[in-house]
């Protein structure tokens, strides 16, 4: 069987050691040097920023994450034995390990890491799709014969390199698909390197339950379960007809993910769906007067991003989670699309009005989608809102002052509040 | 309860009544008609909560008495039967089953107790009038089309009647908008109409009403209190509740002193807007209008799908102007005119312009111009 050494890269048959350095680390997989589609993820990567910039923190839990109300946004290795996971409350993360040392994440020092990390990948192809600052999806087909070496040895090359130049670890997930590559990266974390061959794939997902498909949150998960389908066996038994009229376009995903069958492409570019922006409160909050504060400091935040990026949205949504994590989310497609703060806050605020009192709340966002060219936006005016013009007009005069003198040159009283 | 109705009677009644339930609901005996027999009449009731139709017909009562079945089913069933038949329905009161007979057909229905059907509690109208049937007709049939669905502002989603002065004269008139384009149309005040409370009819009752209307003998029973608005045929009687919310002051909407005459041939006008717009983005349906003395060029520019450009002799004397349009809400409002020239009345290319049908100030239409 294939093997390669991730220590020093030897590519030989069969031995649980490497002949020629003799590190454990050896891969053997069948199709070894035939896979080209790779999903590498971070370990812990925030964390192991901050410990690496900080080695007092290295034998200590730690966890990134906001403020007291706010969730886990990466824990390290040692925080994670105790139970702590990514996205979970911070109140419940600091129960389960109250020794954790809380760091306010460095957005800024993440965004350049992940720039150095994104430079080595585009070394090995020019294929590349982040998922986020510290995991990508890399297509290597056809790049053998350019660097002299199959991908399996690119790839454990460039994890080596991360680990001797940046001083952070990675795993790689190896397979045929994106699908599988980025099932196969979380298998063997951290410092993984994981492979799922073709000739394997219906054996390794029969048993495995359908969480493990990317998108199937607690919500469609408990919708499959109504269906009786809980792991990939179960979604075998399923038609291809009576998954489509169950699941919609969903279903069809389903039933070729339930084979293993993936055909997404990984692109570089995927077009933005839509600008949000919400936030957690420091306490559940039912005054109306704050609220709508947030409210329009988010729709300010939304209509910047938008016209940052030309673009405006048809749709907004309003977002709301109540004090017991029930979710109520609202949406309106407008006749005419937007990118103003105004237009997106008032809508919005239509929206949270007809919701009617089921506060208090503890989260609240924003957001805008079915994204448009911004020339096809605000082009038609509100015959029953005659002041709007003067508004959008008093927008744009704000937009250009803060373009000036900066964002906090001018502001609303309304965003004060 | 026993009676029997010839088919195509009972087929007039049931559609009426059917048509009001709604298709997709959660529960069960609003799917149902309420089917009342006493005297020499059967009477079929249906609601959806915010509605209700009643329609009576004749019919030979055997023995008196009522039920609920499925509406969709009964109207169904009377539907495919053979035009003359004489259909009987008959419930024997224990199986909770209703059984219709026609000719060598047979059909037996689950029926709900009639104790189960929700009456819509009968109220105090404040307001009783009769309008002639055509007299309604044109009041709702040229303002629905401006009814908003937007649901935040849902007191914009149906048409508000009320008594209003124009030009010295009390007048029942009703208006619709969806802050693109507003419809008013007024009528001649039906006598006993004076202490009318303004109300907002819902879309669906507007769409229901429609029905009573096509006959133009008809004299309509109207009464109106503040929650409910009541419209009555000696056979149908249409009960709605009124949205709850106060109409925005469209006064403020509709311009005065909008100076700029264009008159043209409403159907010509709208024959070259859907021809020119055949090119427009999909999302914008954007249309530019640029008048010049007695020449109106429309156009279409969209970098994505072409261009189009038609040239119409229009009769217009002012300062030339170039304006913007939804493709869609020009070809509405010029669809309202039937007799005359069009009329536009502009101002500016960003203010709201007026348009209505030779010199008839009883049906004024307004549009918001889109940038271009």
């Amino acid at each position: 069987m294939p093997s390669l050494c991730r220590t020093c890269f030897s590519q030989f048959n069969d031995a649980s050691r490497c002949p020629v350095c003799g590190s454990p680390r050896v891969l053997s997989h069948p199709e070894l040097f035939e896979l080209s589609i790779a999903h590498m993820d971070c370990d812990a990567f925030y964390a192991s920023v901050e410990k690496r910039d900080n080695p007092e923190l290295a034998d200590k839990p730690v966890i990134i994450g906001g403020g007291r109300r706010g969730v886990v946004s990466t824990a390290c290795y040692i925080a994670r034995i105790k139970g702590v996971r990514s996205a979970m409350p911070m109140f419940k993360a600091l129960k389960l390990c109250p020794e954790a040392v809380l760091v306010r994440g460095r957005m800024d020092v993440y965004v350049d890491v992940s720039r150095q990390i994104r430079t080595m990948m585009e070394e090995l192809t020019p294929a590349i799709q982040p998922l986020s600052l510290d995991e990508a999806f890399m297509d290597l087909s056809g790049t053998e014969k350019l660097h002299g070496a199959p991908p399996a040895v690119m790839l454990a090359k460039l994890v080596r390199r991360m680990e001797t130049e940046l001083g952070l670890t990675g795993s790689i997930g190896l397979s045929h698909n994106k699908f599988l590559a980025k099932v196969a990266s979380d298998l063997d974390k951290p410092r993984g390197f994981s492979i799922i061959g073709e000739a394997e794939t219906t054996d390794f997902l029969r048993d495995k339950p359908v969480s493990l498909i990317w998108g199937v949150g607690t919500v469609s998960r408990e919708g499959l379960a109504k269906a009786g389908i809980r792991t990939f066996s179960d979604l075998l038994r399923w038609d291809r007809k009576d998954l489509h009229a169950r699941f919609g376009s969903m279903g069809d995903r389903l039933w070729h993910l339930a084979r293993g069958q993936d055909y997404r492409k990984v692109t570089a570019h995927e077009p933005v769906k839509g600008i949000s922006n919400e936030t957690t409160f420091h306490d559940d909050t039912n005054d109306l007067d704050l609220l709508d504060g947030h409210l329009w400091r988010m729709s300010e935040k939304v209509a910047d991003r938008a016209k940052a990026k030309r673009i405006a949205g048809r749709v907004v949504t309003l977002k709301l989670k109540q004090a017991n994590f029930q979710i109520i989310t609202r949406r309106l497609t407008l006749r005419d699309a937007t990118q103003m703060a105004d237009r997106i806050y008032s809508t919005a605020r239509g929206l949270f009005d007809a919701i009617g009192d089921k506060g208090p709340y503890r989260l609240l966002g924003v957001g805008i989608s079915d994204l448009t060219d911004e020339d096809d936006a605000d082009r038609a005016p509100d015959l029953l809102d005659p002041d709007a013009e003067k508004r959008s007009e008093a927008e744009r005069a704000t937009d250009k002052i803060r373009a000036r003198f900066g964002k906090d040159a001018i502001t609303k009283g309304r965003a004060l509040r | 309860m026993k009676i029997s109705v010839e088919r195509g009677v009972l087929l007039k009644a049931v559609g009426q009544a059917q048509s009001v339930v709604e298709r997709r609901n959660t529960i069960p005996i609003l799917a149902n008609v309420l089917i009342e027999a006493e005297g020499d009449t059967v009477s079929f009731r249906a609601t959806d909560l915010d509605i209700e139709v009643v329609d009576k017909a004749a019919a030979q009562v055997e023995r008196p008495g009522a039920t609920t079945v499925s509406a969709t089913t009964l109207h169904e069933i009377v539907r495919k039967l053979p035009d003359g038949a004489l259909v009987t329905l008959a419930d024997d009161g224990t199986a909770g089953r209703l059984t219709v007979e026609a000719g060598r057909s047979n059909f037996s229905l689950a029926t709900l107790p009639k104790e189960d059907f929700p009456v819509m509690a009968s109220s105090e109208y404040e307001s009783n009038f009769t309008a002639a049937a055509p007299v309604l007709r044109r009041l709702f049939d040229k303002s629905k089309f401006a009814i908003s669905t937007e649901e935040t502002r849902y007191y914009l989603n149906g048409v508000y009647m009320h008594v209003a002065e124009s030009e010295g004269a009390t007048v029942l008139r009703c208006v619709a908008t969806d802050g693109h384009r507003l419809a008013r149309i007024d009528a001649d005040l039906p006598q006993n109409a004076e202490n009318l409370p303004g109300v907002i009819v819902p879309r669906k009752a507007v769409a229901e009403l429609r029905k009573l209307l096509d006959d133009d003998e008809m004299q309509i029973a109207v009464s109106v209190s503040e929650t409910k608005v009541r419209f009555a045929t000696p056979e149908i009687t249409l009960t709605s509740k009124v949205i709850d919310g106060t109409f925005p002051d469209y006064t403020r909407v509709i311009p005065q002193g909008n100076s700029r005459k264009l008159e043209v041939d409403a159907s010509e006008f709208a024959k070259a807007v859907d021809r020119v717009a055949t090119v427009s983005s999909e999302r914008s349906r954007a249309v530019k209008l640029a008048l010049d003395e007695d020449r109106l060029v429309l156009s279409v520019n969209a970098p994505d799908s072409g261009a189009a450009e038609e040239e119409l002799a229009v009769a217009y004397s002012d300062e030339r102007l170039e304006i913007g349009f939804n493709a869609k809400y020009l070809l509405e409002i010029a669809g309202q005119v039937d007799r005359e020239n069009a009329v536009f009345m502009f101002n500016s290319a960003q203010d709201p312009t007026l348009m209505r049908e030779g010199n008839d100030q009883s049906a004024v239409y307004v549009v918001m111009p889109m940038r271009v």
